[in-house]
């Protein structure tokens, strides 16, 4: 692993807060949370139902903005973007898989992964095509790239879901219970997919699973409870 | 995925295929608003167009007649008001109307000119008597005016001297045909003897019962108007015109002139009232579309809650949200009155094979003007776009954190 002091980290919080409601109502989540991932950790976010592990990963990804404290991505601030820098930021830097595959099922797996590419560029082109066609070949799909998002068994679409992360070569790539629908095997299959990714691209994962077994078979499990990180451990990934 | 189209235009597209029925429904409901919209508008102005012609068939469109003599009161003279008296009793003709005619026929908005010496007569044949309008014309000039040598029913329209044209009402009412003589009186008891070389029909009753034409030598001279006219007729190249160019006319010779809008004034005031009632007939369905097209969208962009969220999750811009949506509606408001064009089409031609004459002559011609195909269409699709303004923009602001965990 490189260096720490001397890279750039991918993903830096400094006292990240996040409460909701306001007044009487209000209520914080999450307490001053300081994270640091550096280019190429393969991550595990585990803790309790309610702990703030989707609030977190939301505030991570951009989708929404912090109450308090800083976040850089790739070495830079984002708390002064509006809107349109934090969609650009979020489309080119980082990669989300869900729980619940979210794929969108009007379009066919290979346009679903080419999706954030015409996104990004206004128009449909061979290029993001055939990349689109490659990253489904890596994540095993190679037959399916004309089929509809909901002709796929649930695995498949994660699958699909995955090579989509990936399409604008992400720095970060943020999973939420990205196994949790699936059964043990599609699950172990999708975890392996994962990791291999890791390997080959040095792309930094960051998952937030509640299966222990998955997590042990990370290089770091960083801990919540209540809002707070409360153990943060390095170590050897059991061997698969 | 068509290589030339936008992102924005893809996702429109596809998003209203995938929910096949709903759009199906949306366009059919434009489709029916355009539809009433462009049949509406066809009848009306095809309507109008053929109450316009049938009245305009025996009206000039301008009519000059000598100025107006106001009677004065404070005038003491005994002669002058015997003078009024007198002159009251007789025609008056226009002073210098050869000058007159040869300026007006210099405008160019004027399409015809004809001077006319018309004025009360009878007409007697055996033991009928009939009270009639005597037209002394020059019927090359005349039917510039009035269309009257398409009108011939017999004979046909020559007005030499010691002939005359009548309408096929004072035929019937005389017993008069082709040939036979009419003897004309006046009440200065000047009488004339004519041949009936021609009858025509105005598709007026009265006029068909009254107008007699005659050369005009010789109204000129049983009228006494020796030399002179009575008034002068005028036909316009647009009829909208009639109105200001008749104030132009009399502020610059002095004439009393009279358009066809001010002669039959109620008429053209229904004819406008008619128009405003249908724009707001035109109005209330434009505005029932719109509605229907916001509620479809609303609930499209709640159903779509999630891929919404997806798509801005992947780098989507809140721009390209609300054009995805925004398009929807003009996409939806296009096909609608494409389909609402083709409809009124099918409407229009089922009226022209029902509404007909009692001889089986189509009532009157109306088409599908290809304008009104155009605006349609652009209307609609703006109409679709500003209606899809606030569900796009609800799209636009749509929370993705909260879309995602739905
Ligand atoms: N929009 C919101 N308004 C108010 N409270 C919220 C909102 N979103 C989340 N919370 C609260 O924040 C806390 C953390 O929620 P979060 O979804 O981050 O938990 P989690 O760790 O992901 O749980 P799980 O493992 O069940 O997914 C919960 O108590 C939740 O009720
Ligand atoms: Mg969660």
């Amino acid at each position: 692993m490189a260096d720490p002091v001397t890279t750039t980290p991918v993903l830096q919080l400094k006292n990240i807060r996040k409460s909701y409601g306001s007044g009487e109502t209000e209520s914080e989540i999450l307490h001053g949370i300081d994270l640091r991932l550096e280019r190429g950790e393969f991550a595990a976010l585990i803790g309790p139902s309610g702990s703030g592990k989707s609030t977190l990963l939301n505030l991570i990804g951009l989708l929404d903005r912090p109450s308090g404290g800083q976040l850089f991505i790739d070495g830079q601030e984002t708390g002064q973007l509006d809107d349109t820098g934090l969609t650009r930021l979020r489309g080119q830097r980082i990669g989300f898989v869900f729980q619940h595959h979210h794929l969108i099922p009007a379009f066919t797996a290979l346009e679903n992964v080419a999706m954030p590419l015409l996104v990004a560029r206004g128009r449909p082109d061979a290029d993001m095509f055939a990349q689109a066609g490659r990253l489904l070949d890596q994540v095993g799909l190679a037959e399916r790239k004309q089929n509809l998002a909901n002709q796929l068994s649930g695995g498949q679409q994660q699958r699909v879901a995955i090579a989509r992360a990936l399409a604008m070569s992400p720095s970060l790539v943020l999973a939420d219970e990205p196994t949790g629908n699936l059964d043990t095997h599609s699950a172990d299959d999708v975890f392996a997919l994962l990791r291999e990714v890791n390997t080959r691209l040095n792309t930094t994962f960051l998952i937030v699973t509640h299966d222990q077994r998955l997590a042990a078979r990370c290089d770091r499990i960083i801990e919540m409870v209540d809002g707070n990180i409360v153990a943060d451990r390095r170590h050897q990934a059991a061997t698969n | 995925m068509k290589s030339w189209m936008p992102f924005e235009w893809i996702a429109a597209i596809r998003f209203l295929r995938e929910g096949r029925m709903q759009s199906l429904l949306i366009i059919v409901g434009v489709g029916v608003g355009v539809a009433v919209i462009v049949f509406m508008s066809a009848l009306l102005s095809g309507l109008q167009a053929n109450l316009v012609k049938r009245t305009l068939s025996s009206q000039a469109h301008i009519v000059l007649l000598p100025p107006e003599e106001i009677a004065r009161p404070q005038s003491s003279a005994a002669g002058v008001a015997l003078r009024l008296q007198k002159q009251a009793q007789r025609l008056r003709s226009i002073d210098q109307w050869q000058q007159i005619q040869a300026r007006l026929e210099a405008l160019p908005e004027i399409a015809a000119i004809s001077p006319i010496a018309s004025g009360p007569a009878f007409v007697v044949r055996g033991d009928a008597n009939k009270a009639i309008t005597l037209l002394g014309i020059d019927p090359v000039r005349y039917s510039g005016v009035i269309a009257l040598p398409e009108r011939m029913v017999a004979g046909q329209l020559r007005v030499g001297a010691g002939e005359a044209v009548i309408g096929i009402e004072l035929a019937k009412d005389l017993g008069a045909d082709i040939g036979d003589k009419i003897r004309v009186t006046t009440a200065g008891d000047a009488t004339e003897t004519f041949t009936v070389t021609g009858l025509f029909d105005l598709g007026n009753k009265g006029v068909n019962a009254r107008n007699v034409y005659v050369s005009l030598r010789s109204a000129q001279s049983l009228l006494d108007l020796v030399g002179g006219v009575s008034s002068i007729d005028i036909s316009l190249h647009d009829i909208d015109e009639a109105e200001r160019l008749a104030s132009k006319i009399a502020a610059e010779t002095g004439l009393t002139a009279d358009s066809w809008i001010k002669t039959n004034a109620q008429f053209v005031t229904a004819l406008t009232s008619q128009r405003v009632s249908s724009n707001v007939i035109r109005f209330f369905i434009g505005l029932s579309v719109a509605f229907g097209i916001a509620s479809v969208l609303v609930v499209s962009v709640i159903q779509r809650a999630r891929e919404i969220g997806i798509l801005r999750a992947m780098g989507a811009s809140q721009g390209q949200m609300l054009r995805i949506f925004l398009l929807q509606g003009g996409i939806v408001g296009f096909f609608g009155s494409l389909l609402g064009s083709g409809l009124a089409w099918t409407f229009l031609m089922l009226w022209r094979l029902m509404a007909r004459n009692p001889d089986g002559t189509p009532m009157f011609i109306i088409g599908v003007d290809p304008w009104l195909v155009a605006i349609a269409a652009g209307g609609a699709s703006l109409v679709g776009i500003l209606s899809a303004l606030l569900p796009a923009r609800r799209a636009a602001r749509l929370d993705p954190v909260v879309a995602i965990r739905g």
